[in-house]
């Protein structure tokens, strides 16, 4: 499988604020890598399955749930790239058939 | 157990105007909404090229993304009306939210953007790029009761009634008969349609669109008129706020009107062709039940959808029940066939006309066609005090419904 080159962090931060700003309507200017997803930024558990899924893009692989709900900043979510990337380029098979990521409830169809 | 229910709220959006006011307006200038829908060129076998959108409001800009995030415009124009509805009847935060109050809502389907936008690249490209997790949200069937409810943080139940044109008018039938067995003491209910081509193709596909108008949008639909096309898509929502007599007079809301009767049946014959025999029998149901004599209702809102068939059959059999020129006319010569809206429109409107003092003429009816029932269509704005309005809409599976509302004034 091809490495994927590691970005900066600043490009990774760059690129999480884009999403963030395109898909929620927020200010790009207020998301900081302290800003705090679920609070400050008042995203809630289905905004998070978009951002993880546009992230997909970056980190080449479907996120582990449980480790996606674990995320509660911009820096933590930066940090979150990273890792995934590190694992794909480790070659570690992705989480299989998982339910949706983060904290929402699937439970209700 | 069998309680009065009244009216203290209602909120319309329509190709004729923003809130009731608005509407009341157009309505006595005999001002149509219909205009030309050059946007649909991009289906070039289209031959219906008009249609009803509502404008002068950008419902994604008014409301912050937060609140509508899993609303498409359907969703949004339910929770416009509904708000207005709400606003008019001093309901506060704790009555909405406690389990005695519901919702019944219903569309003729969930936003056809957002399933357009989902479906478009699944469906072609076998793709889960791009696509949005809140998507199935907008367009899922009960996509207007379920926002509506999680909006106003409603307990009670929530009925999504889905039945094409009578989507709204069930809703407001199936809020009704909760309230009078006691089953909730306050109903928000109503129905909504979002414009988009889709709806357009299929009506287009069955030959029951005007084409025939498209570059003198003003002078169609002709419900009843001897040159009638066919219907023109529209777009709106109606919502009104239900509630227990008692209840309502214990907070002191103002009431504005009572639903007396609720008939609903099914022809249970053609799945789109209507039925004299079955639309008499809703309204003979609605008449019995309100324990109304037919001389005791002073206006029929007709339903009218401008198709030669149904105008014929609707006519006919408002004729059978009322065995008089009854006064009786359509707003969808105004908006256009708003379909899952247009049952909750249409008693917003009479409940208007009664408060009002007015009964709104059928437009473009120049010539009746000879085929149609001898009622006292209304051709003119006429001022007049109706007291008791029987409003009817029919749909696709041979669904009849008929509500009687009667004016309150106290």
């Amino acid at each position: 499988m091809a490495q994927i080159p590691k970005p900066s962090r600043e490009e990774v931060l760059k690129s999480v604020v884009e999403i963030l700003a395109d898909s929620f309507e927020l200010d790009p200017k207020k998301i900081t890598p302290t800003s705090t997803l679920y609070e400050e930024l008042d995203l809630d558990s289905i905004d998070a399955i978009d951002i993880f899924t546009q992230l997909r893009e970056l980190t080449g692989r479907r996120p582990d749930p449980a480790d996606a709900r674990k995320v509660r900043t911009v820096d933590e979510l930066i940090d979150f790239v990273f890792e995934e990337i590190d694992k794909t380029n480790a070659g570690v098979p992705e989480p299989s058939a998982a339910p949706p990521a983060t904290g929402g409830d699937p439970g209700k169809q | 157990m069998s309680r009065r229910v009244v009216v203290t709220g209602t909120g319309v959006l329509s190709p004729i105007g923003i809130g009731v006011a608005a509407n009341v307006a157009s309505l006595r200038a005999m001002r149509g909404g219909i205009r030309a829908m050059p946007e649909w060129s991009l289906i070039p076998d289209l031959q219906t090229r008009i249609g009803g959108p509502v404008s002068g409001i950008d419902l994604f800009a008014h409301y912050p993304r937060r609140r509508r995030r899993t609303m498409g415009l359907v969703g949004l124009l339910a929770l416009h009306a509904s708000e207005q509805a709400i606003t008019q009847s001093g309901l506060g935060e704790a009555q909405l939210q406690s389990t005695r109050t519901g919702i019944a809502f219903g569309s003729t389907t969930g936003s056809s953007a957002a399933l357009e936008e989902f479906c478009g690249p699944l469906f072609t490209q076998h793709t889960m790029r791009g696509l949005d997790s809140s998507s199935y949200l907008k367009f899922m069937t009960h996509t207007c009761a379920a926002n509506l409810a999680s909006s106003f943080g409603v307990k009670g139940r929530v009925l999504p009634m889905i039945s094409a044109c009578t989507s709204g008018s069930q809703s407001i039938g199936a809020a009704y008969e909760a309230i009078k067995f006691g089953m909730q003491d306050v109903m928000i209910a109503g129905g909504a349609e979002e414009l988009h081509y889709a709806t357009a193709v299929t009506f287009d596909l069955l030959m029951a669109t005007s084409i025939r108008h498209n570059d003198t949008p003003e002078r169609s639909p002709r419900p009843f008129d001897v040159k009638r096309d066919g219907l023109v898509i529209g777009e709106g929502a109606g919502s009104v706020v239900l509630e227990d007599y008692e209840h309502a007079k214990a907070r002191g809301a103002k009431i504005l009107a009572e639903i007396v009767a609720y008939g609903t049946n099914c022809d249970g014959l053609h799945i789109t062709a209507p039925s004299e025999g079955g639309m008499r029998g809703a309204m003979d149901l609605a008449l019995e039940s309100g324990k109304v004599r037919p001389s005791d209702v002073d206006y029929v809102n007709m339903h009218g959808t401008a198709t030669e068939i149904g105008d014929i059959a609707e006519s006919n059999a408002t004729r059978a029940v009322f065995e008089r020129e009854i006064p009786a006319s359509t707003q969808k010569s105004y908006t256009g066939h708003t379909l899952g809206a247009c049952g909750a429109i249409e008693l917003v409107y009479s409940i208007a006309m009664m408060h009002e003092g007015f009964l709104a003429a059928n437009r473009n009816l120049d010539e009746l066609d000879a085929r149609c029932g001898k009622l006292g269509y209304v051709r003119q704005t006429t001022e007049a005090k109706p007291r008791l309005i029987m409003s009817n809409n029919f749909a696709f599976g041979g669904v009849n419904t008929s509500l009687l509302v009667r004016l309150v004034t106290e």
